[in-house]
Formats: C-alpha cells, structure tokens, sequence
C-alpha cells in the first residue's frame, strides 16, 4: 500500500533557510544544507525545497545551488521557485530535482504545466497553489509569494491543474502559514473535493501531530510543514508514528 | 571499493554518487565506456523511456564493454529503476525495443487492478521477499523504499524474483543472476534502507 507522507518545507531566501508567518515577517533561521543533513537522519518522507523570492524579483532559479542541495539530498526532493519556462524545469531536474514546484507562472501561462507534463511526466509537476479568503468568504488563489491577488477560486484552479496534467497538489493556507494553529480544513475539503485523480499536500498552520491527523482525514495524501519542525521538538519520527497509531499508512522508520 | 556509474545521459547523477560515498565506497561517474575495465563494481541508473535509454547505451558505446566485464570477468553490476528495467530482453516503452538481455524477461506497462491505482506508481511503498539473496541483508521484510515508475519487469524466470511490491497485482520490485543484480525502486532517495542495500550491494 503507498503511504501518507510527512513532508517538511525549507524556504530559501538569499542564501540562507528562512520561516515567516502569513508570508511575511521573514525570519532566517539557519542554512538549507546543514537542514537537509538533519532530514536525511531523520527519515522524511520527501523534502520540498522554495525560493521564496526568485519569481518576484524576475531571477532564474538558483540551478547550482539546487545541485549541492540535490547531492546531499537521499530523500525525494521537490524544487520550486522562479519557474517560468520549460528550460527551467529542465535544468532543475537535470540538477537533481525529483519533481518541481509551479505556482506563480501558471497563472500567467498554464499552458506550461501541460508541456511540463509531457515532455517529464506528471509525476514531476506539482502545481503550487497559495489560497486566502476573499470579502466574498472564497478561497481565492495568490501568486507571488501570496501578494498578488488572481481572481480565481482554489478549487477551481486545483481542478483545472489536474486537468493540464499536474501530478500533485501542494496546497497552502496563507492564513494559517506560520501560525501552527491547525490546518485550514475548510480549505483542505474543498480542493480534495474538488481534485479526485491527484494527490493533494496541505501546507500552512501545522502545529501539532493531531492537525496532521486531520488533514489526512480530510482526504490530503500528504502533510508539508516548516514551524513546527524548525521551531518545536517535534519530529517528523513522533509524526508518523503517532499517525500510525491512528490507523493512517505511514512508512515505517528504522534506526539503522 | 571502486564503483563506476554509467553516465548515459538519462538521470541526475549527483545523489547516487554521493550516497556510494556515505556507504564507504569510491564512486565515480563515467561517460567512457573504457572506465568499466577499472571498477569492481558497476551502476546502472536511469530515469525516462526505455527506447531512450537503449539508444543512449547504444550510440555511446556501452553494451558490449558492460558484457564483457558482467558476463566475462563477473563483475557485479546494479540496475536501478529504468536500468534495471534496461536488463531485460525487450520493453516497450517508447516502442518496441531490445534490451541488454542479462536477465531474461520483458518490461511491460503496470496494470491497476482497482480504481485507487494509479499510474505512474509513486510514493513508499513495500517489498515482500520472495527468496533470500545478500543484497536484502539486515532490511526488514515488508519495509518501504521510494518508487516511481510506470513499467515493471516481467522474468521469464521466477527464480530471477529477489521481492515484489503490492501494486497492480504485485510487481517485480528486485531481480538476480549471478552477479546481475536490479531494483525498482530507488535506493540513493530510501534513506536508511536504501544505504543498506547500496553497502550490501558493495559487499556482494
């Protein structure tokens, strides 16, 4: 049976492993090598590694960092970050990349997920989504690092990335992002409602095992977290053992 | 211990050397063919289309020098995920094509057997050994490793099974013969498991 997965995020400012709150107050909080080490050890299931700034600030991908990152990385790795053409899929993949992470450019040419999809396979595209409740009480999608607001229901566009080929969902809560008060489960319902065919991940306001729990039981295939890794003694090990406890397919660790 | 990776141009290579590294062994990676003649042992890794990885093979004169030194002087060789597919007879992927044939069987497209299955097969998921071979030494039956793929290998052999994994009605995760060795899954991204298996494959 495939497993859930427990998935810690690394944000990636400059050079150095940054955490905000909301998308804002961007704190650095260390470097992402020395952290992919500590992941290695303790058994993640995948990592997914985000240039916060490159897209905002029209720069490429940083494709020989992604390859020291890469190197280092036994774990599946997921890039994202500055992605605008087909090229920079390529290169990414070719410096290691498993899959890659495509949010705001999609918004602006969706046609590439599509073209991503069959010249790499879906497996590969992970069509990012940033979501916040509009006046209207929707969940409206954002791009460019959550400032820029789209005009477009998350569920919709979940709908319409699975449609253009994408392989997974990565789902984030701006709200919630930082807060670790729980995932957004309205949020969560609504897109893996709406998305059958393709794995979701939730991201965004996980604070304890429990809200992981309750993502998982609202159909998420698998849980992205940063605060609570970073800032908490909790672990991505006291995770998944606590969700196997609760019956959810997990994979198991082993001290080696 | 010398380990060669065969650079045919179908995968990122950085992390299964750095992996051979962690496990003791002196990896490196080759785009000449000569280099097999000084290794002791031999990676065959590989992402993409089965046509694509032949070719590649093929037109940058692998397959003769990877038969020799397999066949001839034993060396022990590992195919991981398209390479140990590449190992078969025949696939299909990208077309009919021909394979190295080192282990006889033919590679095929998985076939869900319900609606949860989806292809390509993505995620940790389980081995359940079949028989015993030193390559699965000190890894817990029934542990995960990481797979993606959307074909199998099918031996004509059912000896050839080392383990199989719970997906579209069971698939040939792992295979052997003699020093030929091929797994499905990837053991460079199987952290701690997957070490296991990369120092036992050294030490085979």
């Amino acid at each position: 049976m495939l497993k859930v997965r427990v998935i810690p995020t690394l944000l990636w400012k400059d050079v150095g492993l940054v955490k905000g709150v909301s998308f804002d107050s961007w704190r650095r909080i260390g470097s992402i090598l020395p952290a992919i080490k500590v992941y290695n050890t303790r058994q993640v299931d995948e990592l997914i590694i985000v240039d916060i700034i490159a897209f905002r600030e029209k720069r490429d991908p940083d494709f020989e960092s992604v390859a020291d990152f890469s190197s280092e990385c036994f774990v599946p790795l997921t890039v994202g970050g500055g992605i605008r053409t087909i090229e920079d899929v390529k290169n990414l993949l070719r410096a290691g990349a498993d899959k890659v992470s495509i949010n705001s450019i999609s918004y602006e040419d969706p046609e590439l997920i599509t073209r991503v999809a069959r010249a790499f396979g879906s497996q590969c595209v992970v069509a990012s989504i940033d979501a916040k409740k509009n006046k209207n009480n929707e969940y409206e999608c954002y791009s460019h690092s959550g400032t820029k607001q789209t005009g477009i229901q998350a569920y919709l566009w979940a709908k319409e990335m699975e449609k253009r080929g994408a392989g997974e969902i990565l789902l984030t809560s701006i709200e919630r992002d930082g807060t670790m008060k729980g995932y957004d489960l309205d949020l969560i319902r609504s897109v893996t409602d709406a998305v059958k065919n393709i794995p979701v991940i939730t991201s965004g306001g996980a604070g304890n095992y429990q809200h992981m729990y309750q993502a998982l039981k609202n159909k998420a295939s698998a849980v992205a977290a940063a605060s609570i890794f970073h800032f908490t003694q909790q672990t991505p090990l006291e995770a998944k053992s606590f969700l196997s406890g609760k019956g959810i397919p997990v994979r198991k660790t082993r001290i080696i | 211990m010398s380990v060669c990776i065969i650079d045919y141009g179908m995968s990122n290579l950085g992390s299964i050397k750095r992996a051979l590294e962690e496990c003791g062994a002196e990896a490196f990676v080759s785009g000449d063919p000569h280099d097999l003649t000084r290794c002791e042992r031999i990676i065959l890794p590989g992402v993409g289309s089965f046509a694509d990885g032949m070719k590649n093979l093929i037109e940058r004169g692998w397959v003769e020098p990877l038969k020799q030194e397999v066949l001839k002087n034993k060396i022990p060789l590992l195919g991981i995920c398209l390479g140990m597919q590449l190992l078969a007879r025949r696939g299909y992927e990208g077309g009919e094509t021909q394979g190295l044939d080192l282990i006889p069987g033919e590679v095929r497209l998985l076939q869900p057997t319900s609606k949860n299955e989806r292809i390509p097969h993505i995620g940790w998921n389980e081995i359940y050994r079949i028989k015993d071979n030193p390559l699965f030494n000190h890894i817990p039956d029934h542990d995960d490793f990481y797979f993606v793929h959307s074909y199998h290998f099918v031996p004509d052999d059912k000896e050839n099974i080392i383990t199989q994994t719970p997906y579209c009605g069971e698939f040939v995760s792992s295979i052997h013969l003699n020093n030929i060795l091929g797994v499905q899954f990837h053991p460079e991204k199987s952290i701690p498991l997957g070490f296991q298996l990369l120092k036992n494959f050294l030490g085979y």
